[in-house]
């Protein structure tokens, strides 16, 4: 104990942190414990309800086999698998192409217009999804404005039916939700780049292209990166988009089938243990970012 | 050829890229919220310009309709429970994380950061299955959506008030220790005010997060008296075509925006300037 002064009792400061994390251990772990418990549980031999398991030692693998096995062996759940990684893969490449320019253009040159720019992109964010899905509904739909302009400027002869299952609405769609949360990030990354770099580059004789691909996007890869994980990870569990602009079985993605089966009433072991490995599949996701950061720390600091 | 002569004059191409974005990005929400003024019944033409759909129609405007109504007040009622409940755990939860050394400190830091990256389909079915399986005593419903709500924002909370923390420093409690306060005065008079406007930024993000919320409330939802308005906005949006549902969720948006644009002015309050707010509310997201 200092002379004059108090020490703080041991332990004070983790007594703050005690009811939170209590309560993310019961509603976080817990329930997620719970998904493992109702994949690998037992099916109630009369209806075919679940009945979860909830001793590891009991665990039964037998319907995580079989969804494994149907997604490496060319089953529905592949297609469905497949669809989704491309529909996702197009979409983030979709997003950077767009968003990059954008963020490059308010953090290099935005000046007196930053703050109402800055605002501008974060608004979506606070506008709720589902309105933001609703409003392509209402221009979407057979007389709504976007047939309405393509037929008056003649690109159309007649109205497209954007609304019934049309892989290319759905990709907008997602890229149209997710693409806010992408330039946020690289709007920070590209902000944060040294301006004097670039004047150096430039200095040194470097055209401005060069110095843009040497120089900016090398020290924004990170921000690249970080922005297609945020919006990778929700978009692979998303199936309100598709089910609003499409509605069809066309265009459905991994997050409908984990949707339907937990509804279903008897799938819900199926639906539990498609969720497992979706959680599975972004890890992996989530581990290969976080190495390549590390790396890349690395390099930076050696 | 100008840009050869003065490399750092404003690229016309980028610019007219972002004002192309950011119309598209705005323009057909702007559409959405013009139809909720609709005369008529269509969301595609327009008929001219009325209070129709919120106040006028006798069955199916939002003051009228019990549906879009209790909606709206479930909605309106989990936002302010949750914004109540989770923001002083979280509040609690990110001083501990910020001065707490010792073991089972990184554990728990990277449990806070886990909700942030899980896909919020797989929180919601752990949560409709540990309801369902094992706290069978939590009917799916207000209570459990409640549950679920405060889960996904406790960790937003300790984002924005961890970072507060960091730019304060620990000097100021240890200096008011030093001179004698106790550790509850110290907190309590020197660490507390200084995170007010963390803290109330803090509730008006949990306020309008949980407010926005589909996938949570959908898969928690126990029957037609805990439907929400993004959860009536997923079920309708596709059969029931008059405005009426542009209305509420136009009435959605005002409430988000409200809690939104308190946020960060209080942020400027917190010895930012307008700018500087604005930037750390992006970064913030991240």
């Amino acid at each position: 104990m200092k002379p004059g002064g108090m020490r703080l009792p041991r332990g004070f400061w983790r007594l703050f942190a005690l009811p939170g994390v209590l309560w993310l251990v019961a509603f976080f772990v817990v329930p997620f414990y719970a998904i493992a418990a109702v994949a690998m549980g037992r099916l109630d031999p009369l209806f075919g309800t679940s009945a979860p398991v909830w001793n590891p030692i009991e665990w039964d693998t037998t319907i995580l086999t079989d969804v494994l096995s149907d997604i490496a062996g060319g089953g529905i759940f592949q297609t469905v698998f497949f669809r989704t990684c491309l529909y996702v893969v197009i979409a983030v490449a979709m997003c950077l192409l767009i968003g990059y320019p954008v963020a490059y253009y308010i953090a290099r040159h935005g000046g007196r217009l930053k703050v109402l720019l800055l605002l501008l992109v974060i608004a979506p964010f606070w506008i709720n999804y589902l309105m933001r899905m609703l409003a392509w509904i209402n221009v979407l739909q057979d007389d709504g404005y976007v047939n309405r302009i393509l037929m008056f400027v003649g690109l159309l002869d007649a109205p497209r039916s954007w609304l019934d299952g049309q892989p290319s609405t759905v990709v907008l769609g997602l890229v149209y939700g997710y693409i806010p949360f992408l330039i946020l990030p690289l709007y920070a990354a590209l902000d944060r780049i040294d301006q004097r770099l670039i004047e150096a580059a430039r200095d040194l004789g470097a055209s401005s292209w060069r110095a843009f691909t040497k120089v900016t996007l090398p020290l924004s890869k990170q921000g690249i990166l970080a922005g297609s994980v945020i919006i990778t990870l929700p978009m692979f569990g998303d199936y309100y988009t598709p089910d609003l602009l499409s509605q069809s079985p066309r265009t459905s993605m991994f997050g409908n089938q984990i949707d339907f089966f937990i509804h279903s009433g008897t799938g819900e072991a199926t639906g539990a243990t498609l969720a497992l490995v979706l959680s599975g599949f972004v890890s992996l996701l989530m581990i290969y970012y976080l190495v390549s950061v590390a790396r890349s720390s690395r390099e930076a600091s050696s | 050829m100008n840009w050869l002569r003065n490399p750092w004059s404003r690229p016309r191409v980028l610019a007219l890229v972002t004002w192309l974005y950011i119309l598209w990005s705005i323009v057909p929400v702007i559409i959405a919220i013009q139809f909720s003024f609709n005369a008529g019944r269509s969301r595609s033409a327009w008929q001219g310009f009325s209070l129709r759909w919120y106040t006028g129609d006798p069955d199916l405007s939002v003051l009228h309709n019990a549906a879009l109504r209790e909606a709206m007040g479930q909605s309106l009622k989990l936002a302010v429970l949750t914004m109540l409940i989770a923001t002083p755990i979280g509040v609690a939860l990110a001083l501990g994380l910020a001065r707490w050394r010792g073991p089972g400190a990184k554990a728990s830091n990277f449990l806070m950061l886990f909700p942030l990256v899980t896909p919020e389909i797989v929180m919601g079915v752990a949560l409709f299955l540990v309801f369902v399986y094992l706290f069978k005593f939590i009917d799916l419903g207000t209570e459990a959506q409640l549950l679920g709500h405060i889960t996904f924002s406790i960790s937003y909370v300790v984002i924005v008030v961890r970072g507060r923390l960091f730019t304060i420093g620990r000097e100021f409690e240890e200096a008011a220790l030093d001179l004698g306060a106790s550790p509850v005065q110290a907190l309590r008079l020197v660490l507390l005010p200084m995170l007010a406007p963390a803290i109330f930024a803090s509730l008006m993000i949990v306020f309008a997060i949980s407010i926005d919320d589909f996938v949570i409330s959908a898969f928690l939802q126990g029957g037609a008296e805990s439907t929400t308005v993004p959860v009536l906005l997923y079920s309708t949006a596709r059969n029931a075509p008059t405005p009426n549902l542009n209305a509420i969720a136009t009435l959605l948006l005002v409430f988000s925006m409200l809690a939104i644009g308190i946020a960060i002015s209080l942020q400027r309050r917190g010895g930012r300037g307008k700018g500087e707010a604005v930037e750390s509310f992006a970064r913030l997201e991240i």
